[in-house]
């Protein structure tokens, strides 16, 4: 017996939980098989979204090589695409922690099993294992902080979240594909199976298993309500009490929605936002023109409701925006017919996205606009005046605020 | 389940399924394409981030909460209220959880930064997590103090059912 009351987590005896076992594992194993795959998607949509082969300032990862595969021109409709997409890919993230882990703790026990390879090909599971734990919690560690505004990591979040969620992935396919079918077989056999999980001399319970599986829900319970509330303004904003961008508005009155980048944030100068000294700078075919407040505002002008959805997971609700459409504006510097791609330069100092590229199906659809109006009143500075940039579907980035410059066809 | 068995009493092949070699060498082909491109910058940073959270969490955290779970359980157990357990768990987890995923806001680690970006303060975070996780153990006192009152009631009148 001396040997069943072991000082080495190598021995099965020192993990003394009576919870582990292939079916608490398995279940917990399947809800990451979905949750996490849905997480790899809409992911690699959030990139596809920001149309980085349209031009290189909208590209963070140039040297994608093939894992830009699957890239197409972002649509703009539904005109909640991203936010729904974005949403459900940060929310999703926040809920699935509470399970990750719990899974991770449920195979504790395997990290240190002996001998340490019993086969080439177990050796090699091994070591892709350090790419599958590694990998998550690389990409839960890095999302979790870079929605905070955190800078931690070494170097910039794009980059790192992009090509550590293949690496992440590349380890996760491999696993759900040798571990799955023993999992749903674990889930089907109704009696708990002899197992290396299964400690031969468990503690007595302080909880069920059922009643460990509602405690890990619960998290995800948890997380859930005080996150998804930042997907919409007022009253459900004010229930994501201790995440970003949730609670109070950061103001009341037309312009009181959530923003990215304060214009003092990112060094914009008021002296150069004035109607006597402010000027958009509109190049085409037929040449440039420079177009004050009033030269916008003689123009036709259109309303248009539309979300603000950010990288980052939250959005707003639909706000009324008005101004000029930008086929209108294309249409003013010889592109009548056929509207083209668009590059758009802000008056921001600093930011990775004071330009932005935008691609001729979105400089086409008739919502898009550059809009000089918001909610039935002029754009406040932390929005953008005098003139920011609203495309249905696009992500917040690419609209951009304090917009000085467009050239259309040239994407520079 | 016999199919298991036989097959751990046979000696194991020392090269392993070829299905198996053939899947993960795939996962390491994508891996190390993916790698370079993740490692192209502060490489050692990057690597250090990767292979630390997982001896972090492996090593630091999960010890760690797996500590102090075992302390409450033999403290609670020595003072007789075993099925108190769960009434101190679920409250200390969901507030631990909290703190986890937002100590950069709770701590004000970014307080500066998030205001000049948002708008908004970043004050009200820590007051927040604290109400929250006063809210957790209240509620979980309460539905415990609900159980054992409960409990004494039928206890004190066995003929009302």
């Amino acid at each position: 017996m001396r040997d069943l009351a072991p000082r080495l987590p190598s021995s099965p005896g020192f993990w003394r939980s009576p919870l582990r076992g292939p079916w608490f594992t398995s279940v917990l194993g399947l809800v990451l098989l979905v949750g996490i795959t849905v997480l790899f998607v809409t992911g690699l949509l959030s990139y596809a979204a920001y149309n980085p082969d349209l031009a290189p300032v909208n590209d963070k990862t140039p040297d994608k090589g093939v894992l830009g595969f699957y890239l197409f021109a972002w649509p703009t409709d539904p005109p909640w695409l991203y936010r729904l997409t974005q949403g459900v890919h940060v929310t999703l993230g926040l809920v699935l922690i509470p399970v990750l882990l719990a899974k991770l703790w449920s195979v504790v026990p395997r990290l240190f099993t002996l001998p340490p390879a019993r086969s080439v090909a177990h050796a090699l599971e091994r070591i892709s294992l350090l790419l599958l734990v590694g990998g998550a919690l690389f990409e839960f560690v890095t999302g979790v902080l870079n929605i905070q505004l955190d800078y931690l990591f070494p170097g910039s979040f794009y980059p790192l979240h992009f090509y550590g969620a293949w690496v992440f992935f590349a380890a996760f396919a491999a696993h759900a594909v040798l571990k799955t079918p023993i999992a749903l077989r674990n889930l089907r056999a109704m009696r708990e199976e002899r197992d290396d999980l299964v400690s031969p001399r468990p503690v007595a319970p302080t909880v069920s298993r059922r009643g460990a599986l509602w405690f890990v829900g619960g998290g995800s319970l948890l997380m859930f309500a005080t996150n998804a509330g930042r997907g919409f303004d007022g009253p459900l904003r004010a229930t994501a009490v201790l995440s970003p961008h949730g609670g109070p508005e950061p103001g009341s009155g037309p312009n009181g929605f959530q923003i990215n980048k304060t214009a003092a944030h990112v060094g914009i100068d008021p002296a150069e936002t004035r109607d006597d000294t402010w000027r958009l700078v509109v190049t085409g075919r037929s040449g440039t023109v420079r177009l004050g407040r009033a030269e916008l505002l003689a123009m036709e002008q259109h309303s248009v409701a539309l979300p603000i959805a950010c990288v980052e997971g939250w959005s707003t609700s639909d706000q009324w925006w008005r101004g000029v459409r930008l086929r209108d504006l294309a249409a003013r510097v010889g592109h009548e017919d056929d509207p083209p791609d668009v590059f758009v330069e802000s008056l921001q100092r600093r930011g990775a996205f004071r330009s932005g590229a935008l691609r001729a199906n979105q400089v086409a659809d008739p919502r898009s606009l550059l809009a000089l109006y918001v909610n039935g009143e002029t754009l406040s500075a932390d929005h953008g005046h005098p003139a920011r940039i609203i495309v249905p579907a696009a992500p917040g980035v690419l609209n951009t605020k304090w917009v000085a410059r467009m050239t259309f066809g040239d994407l520079g | 389940m016999k199919r298991v068995l036989t097959s751990r009493s046979l000696p194991r092949p020392v090269i392993g399924g070829p299905f198996r070699i053939l899947l993960l060498g795939c996962t390491f082909a994508l891996a190390g394409y993916a790698g370079v491109r993740l490692l192209a910058g502060d490489w050692l940073g990057v690597a250090l981030w990767f292979v630390g959270s997982a001896l972090l969490h492996d090593l630091v955290l999960l010890p760690l909460y797996a500590v102090v779970d075992r302390a409450v359980t033999a403290g609670l157990d020595a003072a007789h209220h075993r099925a108190w357990t769960a009434y101190v768990r679920f409250p200390a987890a969901f507030s631990g959880l909290l703190l986890l995923v937002w100590f950069p806001l709770i701590g004000g680690r970014v307080d500066a930064s998030y205001a000049g970006v948002t708008g908004l303060s970043a004050d009200g975070f820590l007051t927040r997590w604290l109400l929250v996780t006063a809210a957790l153990f209240g509620g979980s006192a309460l539905l415990l103090a609900l159980r054992l009152l409960r409990s004494a009631t039928k206890r004190r009148s066995p003929d009302v059912h």
